[in-house]
């Protein structure tokens, strides 16, 4: 019996695992790398254990460290959640060691399953279909092929390759990627299923030989091959098909003889045909699905099982209703999906009924790995929360997460919710017509929900009232209206940086205090305050009375139509939220500080990261969009290269040096032009 | 009444119209702001402004307004007197009516006790009506510094010229900020300068923003921009104004104040630059600087400790040279109109001594200085952060001028000079006796003799020696002069204002 459990992880995952530890009497032991000092898994177990650094490295995947907190935290289990350790057998091996409980699978199944290459082989001998797979670049026989690593997941290490030329950079690049990730450079090219569908089949079995599966979930919403809306039942899979899946997927299971919590991935072709892609030896992060569909707690079946207990059905429970998934990223669409860090300054989502746990009714639930206030760094998986909606039906739970998401407060960092609502409203993805190529073929769910042009001057406008009204308090000559001149010249003017441009309110109050005329335009930001350019109130704007104007809320009355603006200020940053969207506006400041040089054919970081590959040493000289060095973020490789032909005259970074979005990384200077 | 009314607007139109079309283009063209753009840009956010005397001129040969924009308004919180010049007429030139318009804003200012601020950029007298103007006109500046006198701050920033009478200007304002490149301030321009002496001389050399700001100290900070000066002349205001409400409420500073550590135990030769340790001891880390391209071996300036404001004196470079006392005995007097407390960290080797310096007067300017010091009436805190030595320590409010607490830093070192200095002086005067005497000199008790005193003055000028005898109210760690200086503001600020006597028991 596990009396206390130790969870390696952090983020969601380890919330999601306290709760039901909480929930069934078991006492938790949490750990932390020092960024996550204050994050709210730390704070909410009964013991947390600190892990000094940051670096996954030196953190959360040092199973020596980890092993000795569960010994100082008195724990006698551990759950390794998902990534992480949670596939590495040999920490499973060394937990089982210790005299410690293991929540997972055998060291020998994780092992097998987490060798994609041996794992083909030993499926296929089981009579599940495969895909034909090469091990070199001169074997491969047919285009397109997915470059794939074979201790991998997550989408790391993954290539698209659709002609020879680009194969052999392609395996090169993997290989380098997989080996820094896993510490195991082996890659293989896979036959490339195009428009495919990711169907999986949840599974868990218990020591008596029992397997059952719980349907399948559909992930084929990917970014980079990274999973973004997950769904059960898939509206591809009939009751025929999920049949096959689920027999096939127990087949793997019981080839291995496997105990506990996992997951068999298929592609499945538009013409029906179907392989098997791998197996998850673990929880997945798209559980909440399932459990929603199903009624069970996977986490408790989990504990469950590895106490030695046995299952309390031995077929698959009744599916009811339908749950999707989706998953909120700290991220930019709009700039390759880019992670952004920072402080969430605000993290409400609406109508939620359950947190980390299945529910009776259908409603909305959230796990969540953050809440207003915490630090988003640039150590971890940028995803925030994952949001789920279940519902009788697949597109009454569609609505109702799009809304929820539509609505939610997330303040502070910059996220990926506008493309989840564009998806998750979008007519193909409400006819169940969708597949992994998904966004590629649908750039328009890249625009932001808030891009008319009339609703961002009405954001910015209230923006600008609001703050106008916040200065009320600390006026010097008495409550007299807002501006007030007796020989008007120029009207009250305020700028601020938005997404798509930077935009200048300027407004003027009548000797009642209502708003007499007022305009909003893009204008170039160099521009704003030189002279000459002060704004003219001219009349091209829809008629609007302010019903409301405070510093929080302001209400307009726009043509006859009242709107809502909900108005959140940190420092220079108005957070505004209404019906019509949500926008970040930064205002711009009213007395810049002198410019900084930062001198001509400064290379920046482009992202929050590590310096990786530094390919050039200064006084070398590059060519126009040769590759100047790398910068490794989060899992990916982003690559910077020489805006011109030039010489490198300064090189300011080290490899491993940790660097700011902005940070100076080398200086090239360019050629004359002749 | 509505006839009226319009009457008045056309009125205010004209007067708004300034110039006119062409020369309010070449104005902008120049890169300048009008006057009213300067006015908005000044004023806080969505604050009122009552414009005065819009109508001036009305009905005569003069612009409608009469080349001059003068209200009231809110300036970084604090109520003022607003006076633009507005150059597109006529240059900004003052005709009789402007000078009628001007005085009254003045007279405003004095009688409400509200500071002013003056946007200038004029061309001087309307020379046909200078009779009209040029005996009344001096009432100006009498007004603006019998304003100063009463503690009111006066803030003038020039944005182009300011020449003859005009010069006077910021010549009796508090605090000067002149834009550069732009602002040109002279008693005389290039060809009047000629046809006096012969000198051939251009207009910047002779009294451009950068001449101002570095030679004569006329400027008190030289700004980038007319946006630039504005922003400065709104923060300079925050600071001079008694009235205005506090910037910062305790913010920790930016920088962390473990550094100290390493700043202090630096060799006491090398100067270092106190603006490191500012940086982490004020809230914030802010620090606006007065005076900062002049006297730059004294760094002077305003910012807050703990919510308290307070004005800094720090040396920079040791030695004290005219131009470093005078700007501290000008920084002394403005931190005393705004009844601002004052910390001065002593790091000086004393005044420069030498035949040029002597000759320049640095005893007379050092006495401004030590007299500023000696009669502030605000509360004084020394912190001895490295050394203090010679008359400097008289000018940077050592323990006899009676600093309300004074600390020091287990590195610091306070002595009349030293102690190799002390020992070569001994031993000079000592060859000099032996040989007026016609003795023969004994270099090698000489050299006994030096290795003695200079190890006593060494010793005696440790900071833990002269702790020993009283001589300050301790030492501190480094680190702890945020915390240290916080409460004793914290004390100085509550003293009673109500004086006279003590409880009667009656």
């Amino acid at each position: 019996m596990i009396r206390r459990l130790l969870v390696a992880n952090r983020g969601e995952i380890a919330r999601r695992i306290i709760a039901t530890c909480r929930a069934v009497g078991v006492e938790t032991v949490a750990v932390y790398s020092d960024a996550d000092s204050a994050t709210p898994h730390a704070g909410e177990a009964d013991y947390a254990v600190h892990l000094p650094g940051n670096a996954p490295t030196a953190t959360y995947l040092r199973g020596d460290l980890l092993i000795d907190a569960a010994r100082r935290a008195g724990a006698d289990a551990v759950h390794p959640g998902y990534g992480f350790l949670s596939e590495n057998a040999d920490f499973a091996q060394a937990v089982l060691d210790a005299g410690l409980t293991w929540v997972g699978p055998s060291p020998k199944a994780i092992a097998v399953m987490g060798s994609k290459v041996d794992a083909k082989a030993l499926v296929g001998d089981a009579g599940v279909p495969v895909l034909p797979t090469w091990h070199e670049a001169h074997e491969v026989t047919q285009f397109p092929v997915m470059v794939k690593a074979s201790a991998g997941g997550g989408g790391r290490g993954m290539r698209l390759v659709r002609d020879p030329e680009s194969l052999h950079e392609a395996l090169a690049s993997a290989r380098r990627e997989a080996a820094g990730a896993f510490g195991d450079g082996t890659v293989f090219c896979e036959r490339y299923v195009e428009r495919a569908r990711h169907i999986e089949v949840q599974l868990i079995a218990d020591s008596a030989g029992t397997v059952v599966s719980l349907g399948e979930r559909e992930c084929s919403i990917q970014r980079r091959h990274q999973k973004i809306i997950e769904e059960t039942p898939s509206p591809a899979v009939s009751p025929a098909l999920r049949e096959e899946l689920c027999a096939a997927a127990i087949a793997v299971a019981r080839a291995i003889g496997y105990v506990g919590a996992g997951t068999v991935e298929f592609v499945l072709a538009p013409e029906g045909d179907w392989y098997f892609l791998e197996m998850n030896t673990r929880l997945q992060v798209e559980h909440p699905v399932t459990e929603l569909v199903v009624g069970i707690d996977l986490v408790r079946l989990q504990l469950l099982v590895a106490e030695g207990g046995t299952l309390p059905w031995n077929g698959p429970p009744p599916l009811r209703g339908h749950a999707i998934e989706a998953r909120l990223y700290a991220e930019d669409p709009a700039y390759a999906f880019l992670p952004n860090s920072g402080t969430l300054h605000r993290f409400e989502i609406p109508g939620v009924s359950k947190e980390f746990a299945p529910m009776l009714s259908p409603g909305l639930r959230v796990d969540a790995g953050v809440a207003a206030g915490t630090e988003i760094g640039v150590y971890y998986d940028p995803m925030l929360a994952k949001v789920i909606a279940w519902a009788p039906t697949r597109y009454e739970a569609a609505r109702q997460l799009g809304t929820a998401l539509a609505r939610a407060r997330i303040h502070g960092v910059g996220t990926n919710r506008d493309l989840l609502v564009r998806v998750l409203r979008h007519p193909s993805f409400v006819g169940g017509g969708i597949d992994t190529g998904f966004l590629d073929r649908h750039p328009e769910v890249f625009a932001p929900l808030l891009s008319s042009v009339d609703a961002l001057r009405l954001s910015c406008l209230a923006a600008a009232l609001a703050g106008a009204y916040g200065r009320r308090s600390a006026a010097a000559l008495g409550m007299v209206p807002a501006g007030w001149r007796n020989v008007p010249s120029v009207p009250q003017t305020v700028a601020y940086d938005a997404p798509s441009g930077t935009f200048e309110v300027a407004y003027r109050m009548d000797r009642d205090d209502a708003l007499a005329a007022w305009s909003v335009r893009l204008v170039d930001r160099d521009d704003i305050g030189l002279p000459g350019t002060t704004p003219d109130l001219a009349d091209d704007h829809p008629p609007v009375a302010v019903v409301l104007a405070s510093l929080e809320r302001v209400v307009l009355d726009v043509a006859g139509v009242r709107l809502a603006f909900d108005i959140h200020r940190v420092g220079d940053v108005s957070y505004v939220d209404s019906s019509e969207g949500s926008v970040a506006l930064t205002e711009v400041p009213r007395f810049p500080p002198p410019p900084v040089d930062v001198g001509e054919g400064g290379l920046v970081a482009p992202l929050p990261g590590a310096v990786g590959r530094i390919l050039v040493v200064p006084g070398q000289r590059v060519a126009a969009g040769e590759l100047v060095l790398t910068v490794e973020a989060m899992k990916l490789e982003h690559a910077v290269h020489a805006p011109a032909d030039g010489v490198i005259t300064d090189l300011r970074v080290a490899t491993g040096a940790q660097v700011e979005a902005g940070t100076l990384l080398a200086i090239l200077t360019p050629d004359q032009q002749s | 009444m509505l006839d009226r009314l319009a009457e008045l607007d056309a009125a205010a139109a004209e007067a708004r119209a300034g110039g006119g079309d062409k020369y309010v283009a070449r104005h902008h063209a120049r890169g300048k702001l009008l006057a009213r753009e300067r006015v908005e840009l000044l004023l806080d956010r969505d604050s009122p402004f009552l414009e005065l005397c819009p109508y001036a001129a009305w009905g005569t040969e003069y612009t409608v307004g009469a080349s001059v924009v003068t209200g009231i308004g809110v300036v970084a919180g604090v109520p003022c007197v607003i006076v633009a010049n507005d150059p597109t007429v006529r240059g900004g030139a003052v005709n009789p009516f402007t000078l009628k318009k001007t005085l009254r804003a003045g007279e405003i200012a004095r009688q409400n006790r509200l500071p002013m601020v003056n946007l200038v950029e004029s061309g001087g007298a309307d020379l046909p009506t200078q009779a009209d103007i040029f005996i009344p006109g001096g009432a100006a500046f009498r007004d603006l510094t019998r304003l100063s006198a009463e503690g009111i701050p006066t803030v003038a920033v020039v944005f182009g010229n300011a020449t003859a009478g005009g010069a006077y200007i910021p010549g009796m304002s508090d605090y000067t900020i002149f834009v550069r490149d732009r602002a040109k301030v002279f008693l005389a321009g290039p060809p009047l300068v000629k046809m006096a002496t012969g000198e051939e001389v251009d207009d910047e050399r002779l009294g451009g923003a950068h001449m101002h700001g570095t030679r004569s100290g006329l400027a008190d900070h030289v700004a980038e921009d007319e946006r630039d000066a504005i922003r400065v002349a709104r923060s300079a205001l925050s600071r001079l104004a008694s009235s205005s409400p506090s910037r910062s409420f305790g913010a920790e500073p930016k920088l962390p104040t473990e550094d100290l550590l390493a700043i202090a135990s630096a060799d006491l030769r090398t100067p270092f630059d106190p603006r490191e340790i500012l940086a982490r001891v004020l809230d914030g880390s802010e620090f606006d600087e007065f005076k900062p391209l002049y006297g730059t071996a004294l760094v002077t300036g305003w910012g807050a400790i703990h919510g308290h404001r307070v004005g800094v004196l720090a040396n920079a470079r040791g030695v004290l040279f005219s131009p470093e006392a005078q700007k501290a005995a000008q920084f002394i007097q403005l931190a005393n109109s705004s009844g601002t407390p004052l910390v001065f960290l002593q790091n000086t080797t004393g005044y420069m001594v030498g035949s040029e310096y002597e000759q320049n007067g640095i005893i007379k300017h050092g006495a401004h200085m030590i007299n500023a010091v000696a009669n502030s009436k605000v509360p004084h805190i020394t912190v001895n952060i490295g050394a203090s030595y010679g008359a400097g320590n008289y000018g940077m409010c050592g323990r006899s001028f009676e600093p309300r607490f004074l600390f020091a830093w287990p590195n610091a070192r306070s002595a009349v000079m030293g102690p190799a200095q002390l020992a070569g002086v001994l031993s000079i005067v000592a060859r000099q006796a032996a040989e007026a005497k016609g003795q023969v000199y004994d270099e090698s008790q000489d050299a006994q003799m030096r290795q003695m005193v200079e190890q006593k003055i060494d010793q005696e000028s440790a900071a833990l020696y002269l702790s020993g005898r009283l001589y300050d109210d301790g030492v501190i760690d480094p680190r702890d002069t945020r915390t240290v200086l916080g409460i004793c503001l914290s004390i100085v600020e509550s003293e009673s204002k109500t004086a006279g006597f003590g409880v009667f028991r009656l």
